[in-house]
């Protein structure tokens, strides 16, 4: 058995402000660390959760969103008829042949302007999105300038408010509803008509086709179908992959920010937690040489004191996520660099987020823990005696 | 007519010599030194400040090593051992008393106690009760749970010599274990040392600069700029 736990804690305990200052530290690094990782996480899912798995979209071959997609009418007509496309109530195709464009609208708060989509939809497109959800006002109807708007553009746009009107395409259109659809881009949406969008618009084809299948397991076989098509350069997607493709360049740009800023920061926190464990073995010595001449190995002496930089590091890395945590309920908006378009996200913090901002504040300790743990260690017995 | 116990000695060293290197000079603390201690002594070793008594007491304790000789102690030539086997050697076989009791304060009394025993394979009923056993030697049965500060200096001293004694080692070293006491104190350390040896049998071999502590022994050596002179 080795020198008891409670020797490293108590002395944690005994130097308070020192021990508070350092885990501060260390608690800020793992703080950054846990918000960024949280953040790219909480887009990652946001887009995620927009797809359905069950849903396939259709877009342009080549094209990395809607925005970019053109889907002719002939060629969406051919997406139509294919077997695998789902019938819902009444005998309608569980299909929409949807425009999305992106519009300038002014912020409500801060004047500023910035993209937002606007989705051009059909009779079925609400039933393909059951987690989009009418909160507010009704459906536009068919053939009029009138558009609902999702919840963040409700709330963050100029003009995006039920009653209120919105001026685009050369038109102005009246907000007649609502929609919320939770924890999802489409809330950062404006749906419409889509006759009338691409009238308005000018827009001879579609941006997108999007269907529900038959059987999920039709996926394989109607995606070889049509991409192989030579009538038709498109590509099909599920859904939920197609909404992760978007999050990817955003969330790797998230990863790496918060991974550089983690690491200058933590270099900093681990040159406080090294000076203040060698001071600990500084202020020890005498102790020090008196566990080993009562019998305590070199390795016992290094154990102990990593152990303390390690509790050092886990108080900093608790006390930073305690705090991250809390960020979970704010809403920040960002353009989304895809699809060039604003979208509004939270900040989601995981099992495996919380877990690495441990085990990294668990590093930081280790790391500014090893050198004064490897001096206390390698000290003189006798020569650590004298210095009583 | 009186009959004398002729005792095997404990403690056997032969040709010891010891040097400490400052820069480029050789500064020689021990010389030749050659002596038994035998089992059950009190021993003190006195003499002049750098006159060596406390590098040959670190020597016997066995955490310095000689440069040349030969310390045997209970039939171990503990200058062949190497770092580790020399680190389990002095766990069970050394008991330490400092001047400045060396307890470690973030520890209770209990606790400082029973740091020997974590080395042992004791279980933790078993050390509970050799603790409780020597505090209660000691006196100190009701101080258990405080901590070093919260004890006086005569009282830090007795739970250092509960600790010294708990695994009943074979050789007790103090080095001026009354340095740092007022003379009441000081009394009633000295005064339980040698209950250990009187009553406990415990060789004991300690440095001290006061002739009242020496006065206890059953010997005295006196060092010498490293030389050991006859009593």
């Amino acid at each position: 058995m080795g020198i008891p736990y409670s020797y490293s804690f108590r002395n944690l305990w005994t130097r308070r402000l020192t021990t508070i200052l350092t885990a501060s530290g260390m608690a800020l690094v793992v703080f950054v660390f846990a918000v960024t990782m949280m953040l790219a996480e909480g887009l990652r899912k946001t887009l995620i959760d927009t797809g359905s798995y069950d849903n396939v979209v259709v877009i342009r071959k080549g094209a990395g969103s809607e925005v970019q997609s053109g889907v002719e009418r002939s060629q969406a007509s051919i997406v139509a008829g294919q077997p695998e496309v789902a019938i819902g109530e009444g005998g309608l195709s569980l299909l929409a042949k949807e425009l999305v464009v992106l519009i300038n609208l002014p912020k409500r708060i801060s004047n500023k302007p910035a993209n937002v989509v606007i989705r051009g939809v059909g009779p079925v497109s609400l039933a393909l999105r059951p987690q989009v959800k009418l909160v507010l006002g009704r459906m536009p109807r068919p053939g009029s300038a009138e558009v609902i708007a999702g919840k963040n553009v409700a709330e963050r746009f100029q003009g995006g408010g039920p009653g209120e009107t919105l001026r685009f395409g050369m038109r102005n259109w009246t907000v007649v509803g609502v929609f919320d659809a939770g924890n999802t881009g489409f809330n950062s949406e404006i749906w419409g008509d889509v006759d009338q969008l691409m009238q308005a618009f000018r827009r001879p084809v579609y941006s997108s086709v999007i269907f529900r299948l038959r059987d999920s397991s039709g996926f394989d076989s109607v995606r070889e179908r049509i991409e192989h098509d030579p009538r038709l350069s498109l590509e099909a997607k599920r859904e939920t992959r197609f909404y992760a493709d978007q999050s990817e360049a955003m969330t790797k740009f998230l990863r790496i920010l918060g991974i550089t800023l983690t690491i200058i920061f933590s270099l900093g926190a681990v040159i406080g937690a090294m000076i203040t464990m060698y001071a600990a073995v500084a202020n020890r010595t005498t102790e020090i040489g008196t566990l080993r001449a009562l019998g305590f190995m070199r390795s016992s002496i290094l154990a102990a004191f990593i152990l303390e930089s390690l509790f050092l590091g886990l108080l900093g890395g608790m006390v930073g996520l305690f705090f991250a945590s809390f960020m979970q309920l704010v809403t920040i908006s960002t353009m989304n660099w895809q699809t060039f378009a604003e979208l509004a996200f939270g900040f989601n913090l995981t099992f495996e987020i919380a877990w690495k901002s441990l085990l990294f504040s668990l590093f930081m300790g280790f790391a500014g823990g090893l050198l004064p743990a490897a001096r206390a260690a390698g000290m003189n017995i006798v020569a650590a005696l004298r210095s009583t | 007519m009186n009959s004398t116990v002729i005792r095997p000695p404990i403690v056997r060293i032969r040709n010891l010599t010891k040097s400490y290197q400052r820069g480029n000079q050789n500064i020689p603390v021990l010389m030749d030194i050659d002596f038994d201690i035998a089992d059950g002594e009190f021993l003190a070793l006195m003499g002049p400040s750098g006159s060596g008594k406390s590098t040959l007491l670190n020597l016997i304790a066995g955490i310095d090593k000689a440069d040349t000789g030969q310390i045997v102690i209970g039939g171990v030539d503990i200058a062949l051992l190497t770092e580790a086997e020399l680190a389990r050697w002095r766990s069970t076989n050394v008991g330490f008393i400092f001047q400045f009791y060396n307890l470690i304060p973030v520890l209770t009394a209990f606790e400082n106690v029973e740091l020997p025993l974590l080395l042992t394979a004791l279980s933790r009923k078993e050390r509970c009760e050799h603790v409780e056993t020597v505090l209660r030697l000691v006196n100190l049965e009701e101080r258990m749970d405080h901590y070093p500060s919260q004890l006086s200096g005569g009282q830090q001293q007795r739970v250092a010599i509960a600790r010294a004694i708990i695994t009943d080692p074979t050789i007790l070293v103090a080095d001026e274990p009354t340095g740092d006491l007022d003379r009441l104190s000081a009394e009633d350390i000295l005064t339980f040392i040698d209950r250990l040896n009187r009553e406990f049998g415990k060789t004991v071999i300690m440095v001290t600069h006061d002739p009242r502590a020496a006065e206890k022994a059953h010997l005295v050596r006196h060092l010498e700029k490293g030389v050991l002179s006859d009593n």
